[in-house]
């Protein structure tokens, strides 16, 4: 278990003093995984870093299983940093080792043995998919690949923590959905605490229990994923939780260049339901109007919000055009948001 | 003998070179150059170290020892060499027992380059990233486990770069070195080229030198690339 005690962090310039933490308190469970998010300098990387000294509180207390972490210093601390891992943004591999030699690092730290280190390592490759590429420099890795080495180098320790600092931030969103099942299996298999530090209440979404927000260095609120999302109290994590529900205008648009590649033929109408909406039968009501209207589903998803759920469907519609336009003009008059993404 | 003090033809009279001792002179260029250049390779990094390790420290002692370090590397790097060896006469007479012979350019040749070269680790240091070293903190590394395991082997190839470049300018040295006793090629272009007015041995003594630094950035470059795994291939 994990106990943040009332812990600060100043940093005292000449001109100013910065409060990076301010008076953070948290409980997280072996076993779980905690997801931390906020804005860039929300303090939420010096928090993280408190948890394996790399950063020392100014005050307060950072407990892990009964060791006091902001007491140890020298031996004991290094002892303690060996059963915990850590990965980052840029990954932090040593360039001048290849895979194998960059997992087998920590363990060579340790002082443990050339083949006992190898075979180690080998079987944390296998672990996190990367088999045939033991001879590899991570110069020859994609991000995704250089990451998971950096996810098997924090293993290696067999570490009872495992932190992540913006761990999928440098990554495309495929790849980043692909490290997160790594971690979330690593969770299932390993049974390790894992510390998710993040920007992307999409990370959180996926693999978190729990979380906390954090803004201008305090927790401004936490709990349950689920509740989180369903509930937020405060006003940035109302902003959190909705960049989550509407994909930044530039998603939007490659998603839909996508579509229109993927159905060249029909006009494409995308559909927006909100709440008790998404419970009437709309749709069918329009075919059985318009019977002469083909309609295919293309795309569509549902997310769950504070109001309730929101739904977006995007169809294609084939047919006579009369036909056509009259089906379009239904789903106005039933009030649903109705956007013509292409015409015929 | 008459004619070739002067006019182009002089570079030419390839009877009056004396190649025995040219060799011998080659030698001991040679010489000079590796044994200061392995000298300098050890005194550089200990001391862009030193550097790298107390900089921005709030510790007063690491300031202190920075602070003084860095005094003594920049002014012997900033003293001429040639009025480095003079002024270093009665240390090098103290060190060696002689301030004439290949010997004798040994501590001014090493006192002048180090600090040269100790700028350059410590440049070196500074460029690899600093996230691969708190890597290492995280995962729980000594300071002697984080030098020998990630400074030393990141900036590997900086370091034979620099290594390389201090490597020329050592050669240069000896060849400036030799004009005040020291042998090697540069006093054997300065007593029997200059002085005995034979400027074939001084066409001679160039082109050696000029291929011993062609030969050192060669190997120098040869051996950054093999070191180099940064960019795939």
């Amino acid at each position: 278990m994990i106990e943040i005690k009332n812990v600060s962090k100043l940093y005292r310039g000449k001109q100013k003093t910065i409060t990076a933490v301010k008076d953070v308190s948290l409980t997280i469970k072996d076993g779980e995984i905690y997801g931390i998010v906020g804005y860039s300098g929300a303090g939420k990387s010096t928090l993280v870093r408190m948890l394996n000294g790399l950063e020392t509180p100014t005050s307060g207390v950072v407990t892990i299983n009964d060791t006091v972490m902001s007491e140890l210093k020298g031996k004991p601390l290094r002892e303690a940093r060996q059963k915990m891992g850590m990965i980052f943004q840029y990954f932090n591999l040593l360039w001048s080792r290849t895979v194998l030699e960059n997992i087998t690092f920590p363990l060579e730290l340790i002082g443990m043995n050339k083949a006992e280190r190898e075979a180690k390592a080998t079987k944390l490759i296998a672990t996190v998919g990367l088999q045939g590429r033991e001879n590899a420099y991570p110069s020859e890795l994609s991000g995704g690949q250089q990451q998971r080495v950096a996810i098997a180098r924090a293993l290696a320790n067999d570490p009872q923590i495992l932190l992540s600092d913006e761990a999928t931030s440098g990554l495309d969103p495929k790849t980043t959905d692909e490290v997160l099942d790594l971690l979330l299996k690593i969770k299932r298999e390993l049974k390790i605490t894992i510390v998710v530090i993040t920007h992307e209440m999409h990370v959180i979404r996926k693999i978190c229990d729990r979380m906390a927000v954090m803004d201008a260095g305090a927790v401004v609120e936490d709990g349950d994923v689920f509740d989180v999302f369903r509930n937020p109290k405060m006003e940035i994590t109302r902003q959190f939780v909705s960049e989550e529900e509407t994909p930044q205008l530039t998603d939007t648009t490659v998603v839909i260049n996508e579509l229109l590649a993927q159905v060249p033929t029909g006009k494409i109408v995308k559909l927006t339901f909100h709440g008790d909406q998404a419970k009437l039968p709309i749709i069918s009501e329009m075919l059985r109007q318009f019977p002469n209207v083909d309609l295919n589903i293309v795309d569509g998803s549902i997310h769950q919000t504070q109001a309730g759920s929101i739904g977006t469907l995007y169809l294609q519609l084939l047919g006579d055009d009369d036909e056509v336009a009259g089906a379009t003009d239904y789903l106005h008059k039933m009030r649903v948001g109705t956007e013509v993404i292409r015409g015929e | 003998m008459v004619s070739s003090t002067t006019g182009f033809s002089s570079y030419f009279h390839f009877s009056q070179v004396d190649w025995p001792s040219m060799w011998s002179a080659t030698g001991e260029t040679i010489w000079m150059t590796i044994f200061s250049l392995v000298v300098v390779a050890i005194l550089g990094i200990l001391l862009g170290l030193l550097l790298f390790e107390t900089a921005g420290s709030s510790n007063f002692w690491a300031r202190l020892v920075h602070g003084l370090t860095a005094l003594f590397v920049n002014v012997f790097r900033s003293v001429p060499f040639i009025i480095l060896i003079v002024l270093l006469l009665p240390l090098t007479k103290g060190l060696v027992g002689t301030i004439i012979g290949p010997k004798a350019a040994l501590p001014s040749l090493i006192i002048s380059a180090a600090p040269f070269y100790a700028r350059m680790v410590e440049l070196a240091f500074h460029e690899i990233d600093h996230g691969v070293i708190e890597a290492a903190e995280a995962m729980g590394a000594t300071r002697w486990q984080i030098v020998y395991k990630v400074l030393l082997p990141e900036s590997s190839p900086a370091l034979v770069s620099g290594i390389t470049v201090t490597g020329i300018s050592l050669i240069g040295f000896t060849a400036m070195a030799g004009v005040i006793g020291a042998g090697g090629l540069g006093n054997l272009a300065y007593l029997d080229g200059f002085q005995a007015s034979n400027n074939t041995v001084t066409l001679v003594a160039t082109i050696i030198i000029l291929l011993v630094v062609f030969v050192c950035q060669t190997a120098g470059d040869i051996v950054v690339g093999r070191l180099d795994k940064r960019v795939s291939n």
